[in-house]
């Protein structure tokens, strides 16, 4: 990411980690899953001949062909479903879906079936599926294509939600996800399929539940998840600039929400700001911002602190969607008006 | 005597093995009414009392390596799955011992064992899982085994319905499509809500063999599924069966029936799938008054062992309230992703 790259002090091993862009990583992650697992296939839009709408399965239908690589007409609803039932048939279906936008075109799939097969069964049918899907704003794509609502999908049961922010997570959390008993749905944020990080080549699986200390400081806790990340980790270059020193995280889980992870933070710092791509109102920083006072308020310092994107629809012209969202200047902001000592 | 050009002709043991089906549906669901009544049985309550035939027929032709998804009027065809009364019953008693273990009551039913896949409650929602679970069957080569999937004709309104048509057709899935056309969705007639009421049409328009079928009788319902399972189970792709209906009750317990011509009913009812063929078993010599009257002491019989063993089976523990939420997942390795050089910001203890 860029500002791991930007300061050679912070980085894990960099000189023997090989680097590679967020969306080379997730698609040596599909590679790997359809060369060791027969029962692996992708099926999406434009997922084969085209290569995916952000390139992402670029080659593979060349490599594994058109049952591996499956290309289904404009029906997420339809193909979400057909997703369900070849995990119940003994498949793993990596389904992706363009956009989150578009993803609600499946919700019916997603919550109603996905997310209660295995309660509304008493236990008996578990839909291993995984869902692959584009999130977030920055590429100027306007208010149908931009939103940040893996938040509704973490408000849901039965669901397992996690948002990669680096190359390494990127690779590594998929095979995670592929064992998994359960529906997991996989956020990558656009903006951060160009960008280039350190991936362990031989790492293997990774957890799914539990967030990452990206930066380790005193003053203050920034939570952040998916293309909030590398901007939090750029806010605190610039704290730390200037005296205040930010510990940052990656929550990588969003359902569950590792709680203990922040809490223990929190623990350190006493301060807490949220920073979520998605709308404030009944959106995820609102939970996280709940739970962690009520985990937490006895050790606080200041009212924990959000920072989300405007309430509008993202819009199109470039300086207003910046305007829209939260930028590292903001998030410095909101540092200092929490910690309040400048 | 029995008419030697009759289609009744031979199978005997079959006519009369469909005829008790269809009896053991129609006790079940008598029952299910009058203990709904009781407030035994809560939530919305869907009987299948009037469309036996199509259950009772198709699923006598199935296999158990077959795969089955219902609708919430589903309790005749888990039965008939193989799925125990007694499950079934406790099921909508909430019960511990209940096929779905008191999670999902009557419009939920589920069994893996039988490859009993719902007891569905969107309306065209469990189409595309259809589908899948018929891709599943063609990319794992499990040759001959056919998905087969009831629905009401209420979903060919829904897009799922047409996503779902799409894509069978364009995958050749091993999938039999099954319409319930009972005429209503809830309280909305066929011809109201639908601009092309040839059912049959909107699958060929998919390019799926497609036809309709009167499926008050058991022996066209059977005939129907026969050839149409054949075809699917040689790779011949997708298929699918409009079966005419009519549902006797209302919609559900909940519904008081105001939109149905009370004639319209009545004139249903004359066509009754049990007893226009039991008195063409009788008329043919096949069966008895006697047999007959039998198999409905038989299905009673089922039925009130199903109630009391439901009335005796103990529920669920609260403390079980979150099981089944998840599965646990074998744990992945925590990698601490922390940096591992000291920053000049580390300064806790």
């Amino acid at each position: 990411m860029s500002s791991l790259d930007a300061d050679t002090d912070e980085r894990i091993d960099a000189e023997v980690v090989p680097s590679m862009t967020y969306r080379e990583a997730m698609r040596e992650a599909l590679r790997d899953a359809l060369a060791t697992d027969d029962r692996v296939f992708i099926m999406g839009e434009d997922v084969a001949d085209y290569g995916g709408t952000y390139a992402v399965t670029k080659g593979l239908y060349e490599e594994f062909g058109r049952d591996r690589v499956r290309n289904t007409p404009l029906s997420e609803s339809g193909f979400v479903g057909a997703g369900i039932g070849a995990a119940l048939g003994g498949l793993r279906p990596i389904v992706e879906i363009m956009t989150v936008n578009f993803s609600l075109l499946a919700l019916d799939q997603v919550v109603n079936t996905a997310a209660t097969l295995l309660h509304m069964s008493g236990g008996q049918l578990n839909v291993p599926l995984v869902i692959r899907t584009t999130t977030g704003a920055g590429r100027q794509l306007a208010a149908q294509h931009s939103h940040s609502l893996e938040g509704w999908f973490a408000h849901v049961p039965g669901l397992k939600v996690v948002a990669p922010a680096t190359p390494e997570d990127a690779r590594w959390m998929l095979p995670t996800a592929l064992a998994d008993p359960n529906p997991v749905i996989i956020f990558e944020h656009a903006t951060l399929y160009n960008e280039s990080g350190p991936v362990d080549p031989v790492l293997g699986p990774v957890d799914i539940d539990r967030a990452a200390v990206r930066r380790h400081g005193s003053d203050l806790t920034i939570v952040a998840s998916a293309g909030m990340v590398s901007k939090a980790l750029a806010a605190a270059d610039l704290l730390s600039a200037a005296g205040m020193s930010a510990e940052v995280i990656d929550l990588r889980s969003l359902r569950p929400l590792d709680f203990d992870t922040m809490a223990a933070s929190l623990a350190r710092t006493s301060r807490a700001l949220v920073v979520d791509e998605g709308w404030r109102t009944g959106g995820l920083s609102a939970e996280i911002s709940a739970g962690l006072t009520e985990r937490c308020f006895w050790s606080l310092d200041a009212p924990i602190a959000r920072l989300a994107s405007a309430e509008v629809p993202i819009p199109y012209a470039k300086h207003l969607e910046t305007a829209a969202i939260p930028q590292i200047e903001d998030i410095v902001a909101a540092a200092h008006d929490l910690v309040g000592d400048r | 005597m029995t008419i030697s050009s009759s289609p009744l002709a031979t199978d005997h043991d079959l006519w009369r093995s469909l005829l008790g089906d269809m009896i053991r549906v129609r006790v079940f669901e008598e029952r299910c009414a009058e203990l709904y009544g009781e407030s035994k049985i809560r939530g919305f309550l869907h009987l299948y009392i009037g469309e036996e035939a199509i259950a009772s027929g198709v699923m006598s032709c199935l296999r158990p390596d077959d795969a089955v998804l219902a609708t919430y009027r589903e309790h005749g065809h888990a039965l008939l799955r193989g799925v125990s009364a007694e499950s079934i019953m406790s099921e909508m008693f909430g019960k511990a011992t209940g096929c779905s273990g008191g999670r999902g009551g009557s419009m939920h039913l589920f069994d893996a064992a039988t490859r009993f896949f719902g007891g569905n409650a969107i309306v065209g929602g469990h189409l595309p899982v259809a589908v899948g679970l018929g891709l599943a069957d063609q990319v794992l080569g499990r040759s001959g085994a056919v998905t087969v999937c009831f629905f009401g004709e209420g979903a060919v309104a829904e897009g799922e319905f047409h996503e779902a048509m799409n894509l069978a057709a364009l995958w050749n899935v091993p999938v039999l499509f099954c319409c319930e056309n009972n005429r209503y969705a809830m309280g909305t007639s066929l011809r109201s809500s639908e601009s092309q009421i040839d059912l049959a049409l909107k699958a060929a328009s998919y390019a799926i063999p497609a036809w309709s079928v009167d499926g008050m009788d058991i022996v066209e319902v059977h005939r129907a599924t026969t050839k149409a399972l054949a075809s699917v189970r040689a790779d011949g792709g997708p298929m699918f069966i409009e079966f005419q209906t009519y549902r006797f009750r209302a919609h559900s317990m909940f519904d008081p029936d105001l939109y149905r011509d009370p004639a319209e009913v009545e004139h249903w009812k004359l066509r009754d799938p049990i007893a226009t063929f039991a008195r063409r078993l009788v008329d043919e010599q096949i069966v008895t008054d006697a047999d007959i009257e039998e198999m409905w002491e038989r299905a009673r019989a089922e039925t009130e062992a199903a109630v009391a063993a439901a009335e005796a089976a103990p529920i669920e523990p609260i403390d079980t309230l979150l099981d089944h939420v998840t599965r646990d997942a074998e744990p992945a390795p925590h990698i601490e992703r922390s940096p591992e050089t000291t920053t000049d910001d580390e300064v806790w203890p």
